[in-house]
């Protein structure tokens, strides 16, 4: 007993309290009232409230509604990408490359690099005339077409930059999940003949699930709550065609429809908890233990 | 002999590519930086003719009365307070969170775990911020950073509290110091290498970050490097060579950094994605 009242007296609960008042107040305490005011007529100050209005108009407004549709494709396009495309790197980069290192050092950087400096970068080499993409692929004899512009294509373009911007955390992560698999795995495959189809399906795939499952999720929300880089090359358009859920939100926010802007975040919030919590428990449940 | 030959084709054909899809892109806000106003106007791919580096930077820095170096400014005290903030508030936290397991902490965990998946709700932040008087200030986009950091930030601790010995805890505990003295005599110097981590990896988020000082930091004045760069987009749309010189000026910053801390920023997004 006393013991017990040592213990808790050493591990304190006023230890928390700093962060309970800045995380609390300034993250909980709005996540929870955007609840009551999603469902109002707002100006921050002064509110009315309607109900489910906010609700209905986001889904029948079709410059809105596009938006929920954008982001889910958006997401999971992004989030695929990353997936094949860093795990297909990171077993090469994991093999015994001489250049390894350097490689994997070159395509981690741009996620350090903000990413309006690189939806500027690549707005001017998407230029349909004159940027540096079309041009090259001119000179091979192909006509390129209008990335940003054409609205079958726009939002396919930004998410090929956001996954040349965001792959390198895949990446690392992917060859921190490989390296654990323990060399003895692969020696015992060795020995019994198997070729580099089954190392790759039977022993890395599946012993590097921890580490699929961490970018899944990771880059699934990263996608789902994506602003920055279609704001930065598109604004949303051509038309409404690449707008996501976050960039209508700061739209109706701009044209100061607080209540509607809300509804959108809340909207977000239980599209993020809808997707995210089962695929984190249906991830969780396959994995294996090594 | 084959084998070798196909071996190194292979690793040939791997550089080329990288080097094509990840330095291109790079290499062209390098060479667009250096360019005249008609040169850049092509956009081409090409080195500048008459390189004007020193010219563009002047303008860059010089125009709107000096505004580039403000935000700079502002961008260095938003960096630097939100990340001794979040280093204290977190490694509090994350200590007792990590040697005590209650029915309180197991809510507290949950809600920690909420606050790295949902998105934050940003106009009743505003209103919060405007409610408390501290709406389009440094000090609420401080708190607004520390708030989001917390999650993350937690976890690291966390995770690495985990491989310090209790046995540590108990042997002061036997010479009769309290939790303050143990946790800030003997826990928190030893947390050195995870806090250099988040320390690396906070100061990349906060610098390039765009979304919350545009929300609450909106203003001229105060504006942030990110949303500078963000309005020179409309203001310099045919003066290329000065929009890119202020992009290859922002993109300095993590590059020293990566030089630097490769390490640490690696080990961090690692051991933050599985520990999750």
């Amino acid at each position: 007993m006393t013991m017990n009242r040592a213990f808790a007296k050493t591990y304190s609960y006023w230890f928390l309290l700093p962060a309970a008042l800045i995380y609390g107040l300034f993250f909980l305490v709005p996540t929870l009232v955007s609840f009551f005011f999603s469902m109002t007529r707002w100006t921050l100050v002064e509110w009315d409230f309607v109900g489910f209005d906010n609700f209905v108009s986001f889904f029948s407004e079709s410059s809105l509604n596009i938006g929920f549709m954008n982001t889910v494709i958006f997401a999971v396009v992004t989030a695929g990408l990353k997936v094949v495309v860093g795990f297909l790197l990171a077993v090469l980069l994991t093999s015994d490359l001489r250049s390894k290192h350097i490689l994997r050092s070159i395509i981690f950087f741009p996620t350090l690099v903000s990413t309006i400096a690189v939806g500027i970068t690549f707005s001017n080499l998407f230029h349909p005339t004159m940027g540096a993409i079309n041009i090259l692929l001119a000179r091979i004899g192909i006509a390129g077409p209008d990335w940003l512009g054409d609205v079958h294509l726009a939002l396919l373009s930004v998410a090929f930059v956001d996954v040349w911007k965001g792959v390198g955390i895949a990446l690392v992560i992917f060859i921190a999940g490989i390296l654990a698999i323990p060399e003895h795995y692969y020696e015992a495959l060795a020995i019994d003949g198997g070729n580099a189809w089954n190392k790759f399906w039977g022993l890395t795939v599946p012993l590097a699930r921890p580490a699929l499952n961490s970018v899944i999720l990771l880059a699934f929300i990263g996608g789902l709550r994506s602003f920055d880089l279609v704001w930065t090359m598109t604004g949303g358009g051509p038309g409404f065609t690449t707008d996501l859920i976050a960039s209508i939100i700061y739209k109706q926010y701009q044209a100061g429809f607080y209540g509607l802007a809300t509804a959108g975040n809340v909207i977000l919030v239980i599209l993020v908890s809808a997707l995210a919590f089962p695929l984190f428990r249906f991830l969780s449940k396959t994995e294996v233990d090594l | 002999m084959i084998r070798t030959l196909r071996r190194a084709a292979f690793e040939v054909i791997a550089v080329v590519f990288t080097l094509l899809l990840f330095v291109g892109p790079l290499l062209f806000v390098a060479f667009m930086a250096g360019k005249t106003v008609p040169e850049a106007s092509d956009m081409a791919f090409s080195l500048p003719q008459k390189q004007q580096y020193l010219p563009n930077i002047t303008s860059v820095v010089q125009a709107s009365d000096f505004l580039l170096i403000r935000a700079f400014i502002n961008s260095l005290l938003l960096t630097v307070f939100s990340i001794v903030v979040l280093m204290v508030v977190s490694a509090m936290a994350g200590f007792v969170l990590e040697r005590r397991s209650s029915r309180f902490l197991s809510v507290v965990n949950a809600l920690i775990l909420v606050g790295l998946m949902i998105p934050p709700s940003v106009m009743t932040t505003i209103w919060l911020l405007q409610g408390l008087g501290v709406y389009k200030t440094l000090f609420g986009l401080v708190m607004v950073e520390v708030s989001l950091g917390f999650p993350f930030a937690v976890l690291l601790y966390r995770a690495f509290m985990v491989t310090l010995p209790r046995e540590l805890d108990e042997a002061s505990m036997m010479e009769g110091c309290s939790g303050w003295t143990l946790y800030f005599k003997i826990i928190f110097p030893l947390l050195k290498s995870v806090s250099a981590t988040i320390i690396v990896l906070s100061s990349v988020n906060i610098f390039n970050d765009f979304v919350n000082p545009l929300y609450f930091l909106p203003g001229a004045k105060n504006a942030t490097v990110q949303l500078t760069l963000f309005n020179f987009m409309t203001r310099y749309s045919t003066q290329w060579n000065l929009l890119f010189t202020n992009v290859l000026l922002l993109t300095v910053p993590p590059l020293v950094l990566f030089l630097f801390f490769n390490k640490q920023i690696v080990a961090g997004m690692v051991a933050g994605a599985v520990k999750s």
